[in-house]
């Protein structure tokens, strides 16, 4: 396998809260994403996906871990993070709040190219990008202010901005989760149409399981800042083996076939993460006896289970290792 | 840039776009009726300060020119405003006060306002320990309270015009540097900062492309609230006798009146023109400034989605 | 839609019209809109941001703001609501038809402990039902499903799935026969998303409650109700049985709306993400003939001239488009 466009090595995100406790928000983070591929990262709010992606971007320093771009390590001083944001870009869930209201749609494509001094052929450059986000004819939109557009049309520009630079990996959070549901295809389209036409990589961040069946390659699913599975869409979806992403999968309306398996209480908290398996609390396996009946029980009370190589993969006591034997 | 068909040059249409949008925020303001009230009375006193050499001559402030008018001289028997107890045309001082109580009402607010600004920003923008020392020195200023702060400082440094400006420039920017870093506070947490960060932008470009832009409106807003204050203070100032000797301002004028016995004398000619003038100009900036914090800030018009 | 057996229609709207005042004259938001509910059943009402969907429920309880006019009537139980007296109003909003807005935050009273809150709603719209407050208040936090003691507690001590629930109590204190639920789950996450639809199945059961749900999400619709209204542009588009209306669109819309919710594991959706060129119309500048006219993958020379109205297509179904037309 040819070396990874990204690598995340054990990157652990902290933040302080107001009353002291330190929040693990990303807690322990292995991945690597390949060239051309787009990889969905799921997980319900609080998981602590939104940080990992401004982490890849460098919104967010990790307090240890690295990220890795083309097997280098991401510089954190001027020079090494400006050259290292052209080849990686974000879009953000609110097409709204991320353009700047006294920006023109051209100011807003144009904007990476000044800050990276590629005045050259501005405006051909602007306007192919805005064609490529499929706002045609371009020229038509140079001039608008965002408060002229429509949400679709608004996260168009914003991808057209991000996809000037000619980036390598493009990190999409919750990309379509503000729009309504007949303009999100139109845009996931265009994120796919992209991927073909330029190489770019995605990394998109999502709590909807039906756009990942829609648009990824591979899922991660990341549960109180760790990733609890990853595999190809078609394994992940097909047969989840994490009981967490078991139960996600269940209460999605549109997959009719499975009985809901609604776990109890909220989100958990990102400032007491549970000793044990991080999950066993809300565990269904734990909590029907099952944990117990395969004997595991104790070592999901006091063992963090980890995820092991390979393509499809499960952070779970009760998943087989890969030789098949029951663990 | 590739220079472009004119027409489709779209930073020629964006500068057309701006002045359109500047077009547009002006017939906002002219919906504004207090706000216009004020502006035309503001324009009247501004009027007024520029041309004085021309309503009144200069000479008339020195009481050697004036020995042969009477003291105490009505209006109706001096006109238009009569005369002081040294025969002094009040008209005449008047004129020449609105210029030196105008001048240091601005001087004294670009002051003010360049401090605070650069103080907010400073400490807004960057947070942290800076945003710390900032801060507390900013809370200092605001909690000593003003008229012993002036007075000593106006004791020190000398009865002058620039002295005056300085005092006053140097006591009033704390509420202005709190203002804008709460603004850029929030500015500062707009997805476009961060969607501008990711592109790699650097943090002059962000203050310069998102923060200041962004702000621009509240700090007109403010500065055009600020201007009255530093008028009554430069009253209060010189009619508690720490203003300029030299030069006639309103303030000044009140002085006199009191030192004079203008009350006793029921000279109404001499102190009611200075106090309806400080009333007035005072009134109008506070209109204006109002009226332009409505149509500037985003915030209350809403247009920022 | 007629209700399968003759039963009196709880609700009752008939030809509903809701429009704005704007600077450039009024604003159309509802444009003729009927339909009806039986006692028990539940109708789900679809439709994009703009649609007009949260201006109906709003005319349904009469809560609009100032200068919307609204015409037409809505029936409940007979009478109806636009022409009530202030008073009769005020008794029909809690114990006729109760309403539950998104964004439980801010509809709860921050500085006042839950069971005041709920106290006050039940102590203002007495009924014939006998006991304390305190003791009423426990019952229908139980019946929420959250503990009893929980109304010592204030908002902000809950999360937002329980607050979602505390809405929905207040909403029950005076066993009203309709709710009307607009957009009960959006801002929730999935997991939390699930328990509160899961709670509004079981109430709706056990209490024998008619349900008006409104949401954008036409899959959720389909999962927890039994009838669908498709709204665009201020009208229904097309009506019928949730799951028929889902699976068989008759309405291009409706065929669009439902192509945007992935069935994961359908390999039709799989890479395939499908949406609607174009944005909702601009209800200022509503196209001729049919509204979704320019939208329309099907539309035919005679969609810009002819606004077809809602017409049989079907067992128990309705569409307003040209296709079931009888030829």
């Amino acid at each position: 396998m040819s070396a990874p466009l990204l690598e995340l090595r054990d990157l652990h995100v902290q933040f302080r809260n107001r009353n002291g406790s330190i929040a693990r928000a990303v807690d322990g983070v292995d991945l690597q994403l390949a060239e051309g591929e787009v990889l969905a990262l799921v997980g319900e709010s609080g998981c602590g996906k939104t940080t990992l992606a401004r982490t890849i971007v460098g919104l967010e320093r990790p307090v240890s871990g690295e990220v890795r771009h083309r097997d280098a390590p991401l510089r954190y001083d001027r020079k090494g993070s400006k050259a290292y944001r052209r080849q990686v870009q974000m879009v953000f869930q609110d097409p709204s709040g991320s353009l700047n209201p006294r920006q023109t749609v051209y100011e807003a494509v144009a904007e990476g190219l000044r800050i990276h001094g590629l005045g050259e052929g501005e405006e051909e450059r602007v306007a192919g990008a805005l064609a490529r986000s499929g706002l045609r004819p371009p020229e038509r939109f140079f001039t608008r202010y965002p408060y002229e557009l429509s949400g679709g049309q608004r996260q168009r520009v914003v991808i057209a901005g991000a996809m000037v630079l000619e980036p390598s990996l493009l990190v999409a959070d919750e990309p379509v989760s503000s729009l309504d549901a007949s303009v999100r295809g139109e845009i996931l389209a265009l994120m796919q149409r992209l991927v073909q036409e330029t190489g770019v990589t995605i990394l998109v961040v999502t709590h909807d399981l039906g756009l990942a069946w829609n648009i990824a390659d591979r899922i991660a699913v990341m549960y109180l800042g760790r990733i609890v599975e990853q595999g190809t869409t078609e394994q992940v979806l097909g047969a989840p083996q994490h009981p967490y992403t078991r139960a996600l999968l269940s209460v999605v309306p549109e997959s009719h076939n499975m009985d809901p398996q609604i776990l109890v209480g909220e989100a958990p908290d990102p400032t007491r993460i549970p000793p044990g398996c991080r999950f066993h609390l809300r565990c269904p396996l734990y909590a029907s006896g099952e944990a117990e009946r395969l004997g595991i029980a104790d070592r999901c009370q006091g063992e963090d289970p980890t995820l092991p190589a390979g393509e499809h993969v499960a952070a779970c006591h009760a998943v087989p290792d890969r030789e098949g034997a029951p663990a | 840039m590739s220079v472009a068909a004119a027409p489709t040059d779209p930073r020629r249409i964006a500068w057309t776009r701006r002045r359109r949008a500047l077009a547009s925020a002006w017939s906002d303001l002219r919906k504004d009726k207090a706000g216009m009230a004020g502006l035309i009375i503001l324009t009247l006193f501004i009027l007024m300060a520029v041309f004085a050499p021309l309503l009144a001559d200069k000479d008339g402030l020195r009481a050697i020119n004036s020995l042969d008018n009477d003291p105490w001289l009505p209006p109706s028997e001096f006109p238009p405003m009569g005369t002081d107890a040294l025969g002094r045309s009040v008209w005449t001082q008047f004129v020449w006060g609105s210029r030196i109580s105008l001048l240091v009402g601005f001087a004294a607010t670009i002051l003010a306002i360049v401090i605070g600004t650069v103080v907010g920003v400073a400490a807004g923008f960057y947070g942290g320990r800076l945003e710390g020392v900032l801060m507390r020195l900013t809370e200092w200023f605001l909690v000593i309270p003003f008229l012993p702060l002036a007075i000593a400082l106006a004791a020190v440094l000398g009865p002058s015009l620039r002295n005056i400006i300085l005092v006053i420039g140097i006591t009033s920017w704390p509420s202005t540097a709190r203002l804008i870093r709460a603004q850029v506070l929030t500015v500062k947490q707009r997805l476009y900062v961060d969607r501008s960060r990711a592109l790699g932008a650097s943090d002059g470009h962000l203050m310069a492309r998102h923060i200041l832009p962004n702000i621009a409106g509240l700090v007109l807003a403010n500065t055009t609230l600020t201007v009255p204050v530093a008028i009554l203070s430069e009253t209060t100032l010189a009619f508690l006798g720490l203003g300029d000797p030299t030069n006639a301002s309103w303030g000044k004028m009140l002085e006199e009146a009191f030192q004079q016995g203008a009350l006793t004398e029921q000279a109404w000619w001499y102190y009611i023109p200075p106090g309806v003038g400080i009333l007035l100009v005072v009134l109008a900036f506070t209109l204006v400034g109002h009226a332009l914090e409505e149509v500037l800030d985003p915030r209350l018009r809403g247009i920022e989605e | 839609m007629s209700a399968p057996v003759a039963t009196e229609p709880l609700l009752s709207v008939r030809d509903l019209h809701v429009s704005y005042p704007t600077d450039a004259g009024r604003l159309p938001a509802v444009r003729g809109v009927s339909l009806d509910l039986a006692p028990g059943d539940t109708l789900g009402l679809a439709g994009e941001s703009g649609c007009g969907k949260s201006s109906l429920a709003g005319a349904l309880l009469r809560l609009l703001p100032r200068g919307a006019r609204v015409s037409g009537e809505v029936l409940l139980e007979g009478e109806d609501v636009l022409t009530m007296k202030p008073g009769r109003l005020r008794a029909v909003r809690w114990s006729g038809m109760a309403i539950v807005f998104q964004g439980a935050l801010h509809s709860l009273n921050p500085v006042q402990r839950i069971g005041g809150q709920i106290g006050e709603a039940i102590e203002l719209h007495p009924s014939d039902r006998k006991g304390k407050t305190s003791t009423r208040v426990g019952e229908l936090l139980e019946l929420v499903g959250l503990p009893a003691r929980r109304a010592r507690d204030y908002p902000h001590q809950l999360s937002g799935g329980q607050r979602q629930r505390v809405l929905i109590a207040l909403a029950l204190a005076c066993d009203p026969k309709l709710l009307v639920a607009d957009e009960p789950t959006t801002a929730l996450d999935v997991m939390v998303q699930a328990q509160i639809l899961r709670l509004l199945d079981d109430l709706q059961e056990r209490l024998g409650l008619a349900t008006l749900f409104i949401t954008h999400d036409l899959s959720t619709l389909v999962a927890a109700c039994r009838q669908l209204a498709v709204m665009y542009a201020g009208r229904i588009v097309e009506e019928g049985p949730s799951e028929e209306v889902f699976a068989h669109p008759k309405h291009p819309y409706t065929r669009a709306l439902a192509a945007a919710f992935p069935v994961i594991g359908d390999p039709a959706f799989r890479r395939n993400p499908s949406g609607l060129a174009g944005d909702p119309p601009d209800p200022r500048e509503l196209p001729t003939g049919c509204t979704f006219h320019p939208r329309c993958p099907v539309a035919r020379d005679a969609c810009t001239s002819l606004d077809v109205e809602l017409w049989p297509a079907g067992d128990r179904r309705r569409a307003a488009c040209i296709e079931v037309l009888p030829a």
